[in-house]
């Protein structure tokens, strides 16, 4: 019953969005007011139709609803409550209805908070996310129905992957898609502007709005599926280079490019169609890494039942909007031609380079991440090892690092690059000093390590500086940006620190031994069975001391979920400033008791993460930047101006 | 030359340098890493990277897997029913590692017999197949049709 309901709200949302990408388009084009007046009631009307959808499919998991394939797959009578909610989003369906609500929501602020906006402006911003809302409707409704019936309905479900029953699972995929699907909104204002053909700062500078609360998100959605990796996949890793790793890290790559090209596109009139392109390129690889996840084409750890059906699908509509957009650019790219010139030594040159690097990045990872699946259609399996991509990544970085502290010294239009690196040189040799400094306290460092660790220092050293002499009251706009690169900062110091100073043991214990690992003293106390929830677990104890001193008593377990008849690794980590120790259960390898335990230390891991936490706050405080809402102000001004002249 | 050409002229060949160089490091980069991936039939026909490393993918042989007792090292086979490969692996096996299931793993021939993995990865979840098993199970089944005919 309910179900039916929801297949037929799912209905009713295509026809509001194909209304909503056809209408206010239509009447931009016979110039007609109350045509194009229908964009921001659609939207309100989409949103409110996904929602209910949404949380029609929640409450078909809460109430246990079974003749419901999508619930019966992916819960059980003995699922906890808070594990059926989130479940809703724990496989395919459920989590691409999450994906087009995210964009409901998108849409309807969009409609919202845009008086700055003038209507036939607002009415092409709305159509074309219609254009995307429509597509991936349609997708959920013809490929990935959630609300498919089974009959007759089986008495229990066939419960969740024990893997998504965790708190990370709750918050990490709606993060990471608000972030996803938020970089719809700067290729729609993209495509807006180039189908009116033409292009302003106010334009720029509304966008550059939504695409830095956007990149926020999916930094932050990056960053706890890396903390979920570490804690609850058991392995200890940070992040692995997977294709659908991947899929996430490669809009954020040219998401990055893309946010700092705007910096100077809403200053002055230049690189516009550069920024164009950038959101453009964001956006499809927004569509293309959920092709990368939701196809199964790609062999990946992430990589659930495959169905080739659906990814066609995607792919078909990858093409079209990139396609469509691509297309668009070539035909009207002329009209944005810039026309202030930009001098070498100035910011901008520094920003453009900024955003070749980051773009540099994004294609690097691009061919290494699609390379295997070219091999394929040629009939030949190969992989590309996680090495690659370190490497490769490591070596784009260099110049980003270096010229970090240039790009932020340098001044807008006009400067003296001279005199901006004699400024910057005392802080060349401090990072050096520290570097040096930190080379003996840790015992020798790497060649990667020692380059990352000087590049920390290096970044938080001269913005401290550019803090402490910023000529009079600092603005929204430089706090944020100091913030997110101190953030760069300790992400660097972290990673570096964390890659090369681990320690990793995989070790036979028996009950009762004592193993030392990088000074610490590890007693194995034995195994015992446990029964939590709906799953047994045998759950270790190790007493970990040094130097006579006991520290903590970690428990590890090995949990056994009855219900899938499968077992799951659940690490238990001492969470440190400077360190975490990591414990986890390997297998029982003979009847006395012994156990394959594995044993972790991890220097600094949380820094990067923290560096990440710094980098997402950086672009929300940015978003409170005085001077954008003041010209806002302006604009909505002269906008009510104008209305008042016409009437 | 003018001096606005010279300096264009030195901005094109940076930007060639920077171009090459850069190919250069990726090419190199890209074929240290690259992975074949090789089915049991196919190592068994010796059509295998010698002294590198290649991923090997099949099932997990029934009753093929044993312990060597008081440590971590382990040794089963792969098999894509055709033909089967002893793998030796020593750390700590993946939760859904288990006989007769579907398995991926990374390592070198060490001599004709024995492929010692340095890497094994299993499924993530019950209904999942890695797909590179998939294939080579898909690509051994003529083969194995026939042996069951024979053996007939």
């Amino acid at each position: 019953m309910l179900a039916s309901i929801g297949q037929f709200l799912l209905i009713l949302s295509l026809t509001t969005a194909v209304a909503l990408m056809l209408l206010p388009m239509i009447g931009y084009y016979k110039n007609n007011d109350s045509l194009m007046q229908t964009g921001r009631p659609l939207s309100y009307l989409l949103f409110v139709l996904l929602l209910t959808t949404f949380l029609l499919l929640v409450s078909l998991f809460v109430l246990q609803d079974f003749s419901v394939t999508y619930v019966w797959q992916h819960s059980s009578l003995a699922l906890p409550l808070r594990y059926r909610i989130t479940a809703t989003w724990g496989a395919h369906e459920g989590s691409v209805l999450m994906w087009i609500t995210v964009q409901a929501l998108w849409i309807a602020a969009v409609a919202r908070y845009s008086r700055s906006l003038s209507l036939s402006q607002i009415s092409r911003v709305l159509s074309v996310l219609g254009i995307i809302a429509t597509g991936f409707i349609a997708f959920v409704l013809f490929a990935s129905n959630p609300f498919e019936i089974t009959n007759p309905a089986p008495l229990d479900g066939q419960d969740l992957n024990p893997l998504l029953q965790d708190f990370g699972m709750i918050i990490h995929p709606p993060l990471l898609y608000f972030g996803y699907v938020g970089m719809s909104v700067a290729f729609s204002l993209a495509v807006a502007a180039l189908i009116g053909g033409q292009i302003d700062e106010k334009w720029i500078r509304w966008s550059r709005r939504w695409t830095n609360l956007a990149w926020a998100f999916l930094t932050i959605g990056i960053i706890l599926g890396s903390w979920w990796a570490y804690y609850e996949l058991g392995w200890g890793g940070w992040w692995f280079w997977d294709p659908v790793e991947n899929a996430s890290f490669l809009p954020w790559l040219a998401g990055t490019a893309l946010i700092h090209v705007q910096a100077v596109s809403e200053r002055k009139n230049a690189f516009r169609g550069w920024t164009v392109l950038l959101a453009i390129i964001t956006f499809s690889l927004c569509v293309l890494g959920t092709f990368l996840v939701r196809s199964g084409s790609i062999t990946s750890v992430h990589s659930f039942a495959a169905d080739p059906f659906r990814g066609i699908f995607i792919l078909v509509l990858l093409g079209i909007y990139a396609g469509g957009a691509l297309t668009l650019y070539a035909l009207r790219v002329n009209q944005l031609k810039s026309k202030d010139p930009i001098n070498l030594e100035s910011k901008e040159t520094l920003l453009l380079g900024n955003s070749l690097v980051f773009i540099t990045a994004t294609f690097t990872i691009l061919l290494g991440t699609l390379f295997p699946m070219i091999f394929e259609a040629m009939g030949k399996k190969i992989s590309v090892g996680s090495p690659y991509f370190g490497l490769m990544f490591f070596l784009i970085m260099i110049p980003m690092a270096v010229l970090l502290p240039l790009g932020a010294q340098m001044k807008w239009h006009k400067d003296k690059m001279n005199t901006a690196i004699k400024a910057l040189m005392p802080h060349f040799f401090i990072a050096a000093l520290l570097t040096l400094l930190a080379y003996y306290l840790f015992d020798g460092l790497n060649l990667r390590a020692t380059a990352g660790v000087f590049g920390g220092f290096w970044i938080a050293s001269t913005s401290i500086m550019q803090i402490i002499k910023f000529p009079g009251k600092p603005n929204a706009g430089f706090i944020g940006m100091s913030v997110a690169h101190l953030g760069v900062a300790v992400f660097l110091f972290g990673m570096s620190m964390t890659e090369h100073k681990d320690v990793e043991k995989d070790i036979l214990l028996k009950p009762g031994q004592t193993t030392q690992v990088a000074g610490y003293d590890f007693t194995f106390n034995g195994v015992h069975q446990v029964q939590i929830e709906n799953y047994q677990a045998q759950q270790g104890s190790i007493l970990v001391a040094k130097a006579g001193k006991t520290i903590v008593e970690l428990h590890p377990q090995k949990r056994f979920y009855p219900k899938q008849q499968q077992p799951m690794t659940e690490a238990d980590i001492y969470p440190g400033f400077t360190e975490d120790i990591y414990v986890s259960l390997g297998e029982q390898i003979n009847d006395k008791g012994d156990w394959a335990v594995r044993i972790y230390i991890k220097p600094f891991i949380r820094w990067m993460w923290f560096g990440g936490l710094m980098m997402m706050a950086g672009a929300v405080i940015a978003l409170f930047s005085k001077r954008s809402l003041r010209l806002e102000q302006q604009q909505v001004d002269q906008v009510m101006k104008e209305r008042l002249k016409l009437s | 030359m003018t001096p606005t050409r010279k300096k264009r002229l030195i901005m094109i060949l940076m930007v060639a340098l920077g171009v090459g160089i850069a190919a250069a490091i990726f090419l190199t980069a890209f074929k240290d890493n690259m992975m074949y991936f090789k089915s049991p039939t196919e190592v068994a026909a010796k059509d295998y990277p010698v002294n590198r490393s290649f991923r090997l993918g099949g099932m997990v042989k029934e009753n093929s897997m044993r312990r060597i007792p008081d440590s971590l090292k382990v040794q089963f086979e792969v098999t894509d029913f055709a033909d089967s490969v002893l793998v030796e692996y020593e750390g700590i096996l993946p939760d859904l590692f288990r006989e007769g299931q579907g398995v991926v793993t990374i390592g070198t021939m060490q001599n004709e017999g024995l492929f010692v993995a340095e890497e094994v990865l299993a499924k993530h979840d019950e209904n999942y197949m890695p797909p590179e098993a998939a294939a080579a199970l898909e690509a051994a089944k003529p083969k194995y049709n026939n042996q069951q005919e024979e053996s007939e």
